[in-house]
Order: structure tokens, then C-alpha cells, then sequence
């Protein structure tokens, strides 16, 4: 089929290509300065080389775009998680900040493990409010720390009920957040207050289902007005480290290839 | 009155002169099918200025850096797994376990870095001797081609080992690239292969360092290298001779040499 597919389009692409290709010849010219007797117009080898020439190319793209998409685009396809299970509600009591670390993806084992900043802003309107930021710097990425006292032997491990899902919920008191890379440095609201970082941190959507808080899409911030329950967050689409979200140098994105799911 | 050498010089030139037959017969056999021979002498044997410095041996440097990088390269490659789950691993096996592993990981590590100093002060050599003037520009623009590649090497290479370093260099590395306006998201996102990093990153990593930079590497460098046999050696600067001067034809030794086929009639090639 693929085949039959593939030679008709050859064959059509051989019947066209010299009336295609032969049109800007500047055979026309010739006559005027020399008429001579075996002047063609169209003569048979050039009838040849362009013919060998088109079907060299044809054949050329037929076997280099499949190589080339299937080299690029499996990059670019939209990448289906399950939500990250957080553990059950009452691992984070309201006002205090906790240590979330889990697996974003368990199949692919430690390379998805990531870092979440938990607190609890106390119930709104009979809803859970909480604040959770990815530790990822939006600088170039590095994990950000808590910056104050941090209870290790309070942590507590938890199994998740996603398959090889592992969960360690440390409680942390941060005064800010601060990255060790090149000293980005963030207020409790996830706002820049030193350091390189272009935004404010990003951070997650959550769903609490069966008593368990679940992480879904992150998405970007500009900027974190107010505190806690009371903040205005400006909210983007989830960019890259590094790149802004707002102001002029937004333009610089236009578009974003990243594109995630649940 | 002539002049005979002691019996035992005789005898040595009879030895001589049969190991030279062996060596010439299969030698010239393979000159008349390819005209190798000429070749490589046409290559190995150019006429340089009289006044050339030891600065001009670091091209040549750079080069046996780069062929150690390959020779190492290729059997580092017999012992690593590009996957996640046994890259680390694989390299600790490498190190600790496999016989003179951790030498050969050394010299690829370190002379990854000998490589890439190598080929600055190279450029910066070619730059103070004014050596990419004219004709010999297009080489700089070789040259300066090849530099990003190495560089990339290095970029692709650091990842490997799949450690903490490597993963967190590879992060920030990632999204440097992905702050460039317009192409940068979509380009991080290729080299990750996906959005996050993970397997894909560590094999796309692997391809590019294995074979599609060194065969851009070694295409360019087998152009930088034709460039340079055709253009020739530059004087330094200081130079006294005058520029562009024929000089003399050396005076004949009248010994043949290993690679001067006199099978032919003992005329150099380019008569």
C-alpha cells in the first residue's frame, strides 16, 4: 500500500518534473546568436540530466523526511501523566510549610523525581487552599532550597497508591526560597526578591480526590500578589526556565512546544 | 682513489638493500594501482618555510588530541549502556572493574579538556601569525566550524556518566539553550527529547556524541587539513624571507629513501 503509494507518486513525479523543470532553459537564447542547424530546443540530455536530477531528489526526500521526523518529532508529542499523588490531606496542617518530594512519572524511575513546596492556606469557601511551588528555578532550573530550619527527622515516607509511587514529606520553616546555583533568591509567595530569575516560581494545579492531594498541570506565574489564600496570582501557560512571561521579552516565546496532560 | 667502506658496512648495506627490496616491491605494486605512495609523500613531505616555530606544531597537537579522543572513545563505547538505569553503573564498572578502564576513561575525560584548550590556543596561534589572511581564509572559517562542534562534544559527552554533575550541568545546559528567542523552546525540547529530561535525553545525548558530531568532526577536519596541504605553511610574523620567493631545489642526496619509489625511474612524482 505504502509502497504502491510511494512509486505512484515517483511515477507522477517523473511524468511532471521535465515540464516543470525544463521551462527557465536558456536554451530560447541560443538561436539568436548562432542558428545553427543542430540547435534543438529541447535537446535529449538535458531532457536526461533533469529528469535524473528530479527523481535523485524525490528519492532523496522520500527516504530523508521519515528519518528526519522520526529523529525529531517524537520529541514534540504531548506527554500523558498520571496526577502525582501527594499523599492524604492531613500530612499538611494549615500555615505550615512541608517538603514534597515524588515521583513525577514512576516508570521512569528517579530521573522523574521532583520537588514540591506544600502549604496549606486553610479552607475556602469549605475548600482546601494551598500553595504549592516547584522547587525548579526559573533561572536555568536548578532545585531551589528552602532557606531556614528543616526537620529531617520529622520527615515521613510515604507509599503512594500509584504504582513504585514514592512520596518523603519533610517539614521545612522557610524565611525564603534560594537556589544554589546562582543565587536566585525567592520570597515565601514564590516572587523574586534577588538573583538572575525572570518570573516568579512556578507552580502547581491540584486536585484533592479520595482524601489525597493530587498535583496536575504547573503553570507559570508573573507575579504573586498578597499572601496565602488572599493572593492574586498572574498565571501563564508553563514556560521554561529562563524565559519570560511578561513585559517585552515575553515576545521573545511566541510559542511554546511544551504541552502536557493528564 | 676510491673510497670503499669497511667489510662490515658492506655487509650491512647488503641487508639493507634486500629489506629495502622487500619493503619497495609491495610498496611500488600498490603505487602503480593508486599512486599512494606519491600521495602520502605529497602529503608528509611539503616544503616549509626555513623559519617556522614550535607555535605551528599545535595544530598538529590538536590533532593527536582529537584522534586519542576517538581511539579511547570507540572503546569506552564497547563497555557503556546509554540507558538510564545502568549508565552510572556501567561507568563505575569501567573505572573499578575493567582492565586499565580507569586509564582509558582518564585519557577520554582529560583529554577532552586537552582537546578543547589545545584548539584555543591553536586559533589563537593562527590569529597572531596573522595566518588567516589571504589565501587561507576559507580555512579559519573551517576552523572556526569545528570549534561550536568541539565544544558540543564536550556539552553531549558531560551527561554520560548520567551523576549528579552530569544531570545538573545537562539541566542548566538544556535551558540555556531554551532562553534563545523564537527556536530556544523548541530546542531544548529536542535535545531533551521529550519535557522532561529522561531516557531519551541520555540516548539523543549518546547519538550526537557517538556519531553525528565526530563525523562532522572528522569532515571537517579532513577539509581543514586538504586546505592546509594546498595553501601551505605561513611564516611568523618576524619572518626575514621575503614573501612568496621561489626558493632553490634542494641539492639531490642521491638516496632514494623507504618512500621514494626508484622503480619509476627515480624521478619525484610532480616531474
Amino acid at each position: 500500500m505504502i509502497i504502491t503509494v510511494i512509486f505512484g507518486f515517483l511515477w507522477a513525479r517523473d511524468v511532471m518534473a521535465p515540464d516543470r523543470e525544463a521551462a527557465p532553459e536558456p536554451e530560447p537564447e541560443a538561436p539568436a546568436a548562432d542558428d545553427g542547424p543542430e540547435q534543438e530546443k529541447y535537446p535529449r540530455n538535458v531532457f536526461l540530466e533533469l529528469t535524473t536530477l528530479a527523481l535523485g531528489g524525490v528519492i532523496t526526500g522520500v527516504v530523508a523526511l521519515p528519518v528526519l521526523g522520526f529523529a525529531v518529532l517524537p520529541a514534540f508529542e504531548k506527554l500523558e501523566l498520571e496526577p502525582a499523588d501527594l499523599g492524604p490531606l492531613d500530612l499538611y496542617p494549615e500555615n505550615e510549610w512541608r517538603e514534597s518530594t515524588f515521583l513525577l512519572d514512576p516508570g521512569s524511575g528517579e530521573v522523574s523525581r521532583r520537588t514540591a513546596f506544600v502549604r496549606s492556606n486553610g479552607d475556602v469557601d469549605g475548600m482546601p487552599n494551598m500553595t504549592i511551588l516547584s522547587n525548579r528555578c526559573v533561572h536555568l532550573g536548578c532545585p531551589v532550597q528552602a532557606g531556614g530550619p528543616r526537620e529531617d527527622e520529622r520527615a515521613e515516607t510515604v507509599e503512594t497508591e500509584t504504582e513504585g509511587g514514592e512520596l518523603t514529606v519533610t517539614p521545612v520553616q522557610p524565611a525564603n526560597f534560594s537556589c544554589p546555583c546562582h543565587g536566585g533568591a525567592y520570597d515565601l509567595e514564590g516572587n523574586r526578591i534577588a538573583g538572575p530569575p525572570v518570573r516568579a516560581l512556578d507552580r502547581y494545579t491540584f486536585e484533592i480526590s479520595g482524601g489525597n492531594l493530587k498535583l496536575l498541570l504547573p503553570y507559570s506565574v508573573g507575579e504573586v500578589e498578597g499572601e496565602g489564600a488572599d493572593a492574586t496570582i498572574i498565571a501563564y501557560q508553563q514556560q521554561g526556565p529562563g524565559e519570560h512571561v511578561d513585559g517585552l521579552s515575553a515576545f521573545l516565546y511566541p510559542i511554546q512546544p511544551k504541552d502536557l496532560e493528564y | 682513489m676510491a673510497v670503499v667502506p669497511p667489510p662490515s658496512r658492506q655487509r650491512n648495506q647488503g641487508i639493507m638493500a634486500k629489506v629495502g627490496h622487500i619493503v619497495m616491491v609491495p610498496l611500488d605494486w600498490l603505487e602503480e594501482r593508486s599512486g599512494i605512495v606519491g600521495g602520502t609523500k605529497y602529503f608528509l613531505f611539503r616544503k616549509v618555510p626555513s623559519d617556522v616555530n614550535w607555535f605551528q606544531t599545535l595544530g598538529s597537537a590538536t590533532l593527536t588530541a582529537f584522534l586519542v579522543q576517538l581511539g579511547t572513545g570507540v572503546v569506552l563505547a564497547m563497555y557503556y549502556k546509554p540507558t538510564p538505569d545502568h549508565a552510572y553503573e556501567s561507568i563505575r564498572n569501567i573505572t573499578h572493574d575493567v582492565t586499565l578502564g580507569w586509564l582509558v576513561r582518564g585519557m577520554h575525560r582529560w583529554g577532552a579538556s586537552v582537546f578543547i584548550i589545545l584548539l584555543f590556543l591553536h586559533m589563537g596561534r593562527v590569529f597572531l601569525f596573522g595566518a588567516y589572511k589571504y589565501p587561507r581564509e576559507l580555512n579559519w572559517i573551517v576552523g572556526v566550524l569545528i570549534l561550536p562542534l568541539a565544544l558540543l562534544m564536550g556539552f553531549t559527552g558531560y551527561l554520560l556518566p548520567w551523576d549528579q554533575t552530569a544531570y545538573w550541568a545537562t539541566v542548566v545546559g538544556i535551558n540555556l539553550n531554551g532562553t534563545g528567542p523564537f527556536v530556544g523552546p523548541f530546542l531544548s525540547q529536542f535535545l531533551r527529547g521529550g519535557d522532561e529530561i529522561g531516557a531519551n535525553t541520555l540516548t539523543i545525548f549518546y547519538a550526537l556524541h557517538m556519531l553525528l558530531l565526530p563525523g562532522a568532526l572528522i569532515a571537517l577536519i579532513t577539509l581543514h587539513l586538504y586546505l592546509v596541504v594546498r595553501l601551505g605553511v605561513v611564516s611568523p610574523p618576524w619572518s626575514e624571507e621575503e614573501a612568496g620567493r621561489e626558493r632553490p631545489e634542494p641539492a639531490p642526496t642521491g638516496d632514494g629513501g623507504l618512500l621514494r619509489p626508484r622503480a619509476r625511474g627515480g624521478r619525484p612524482r610532480s616531474e
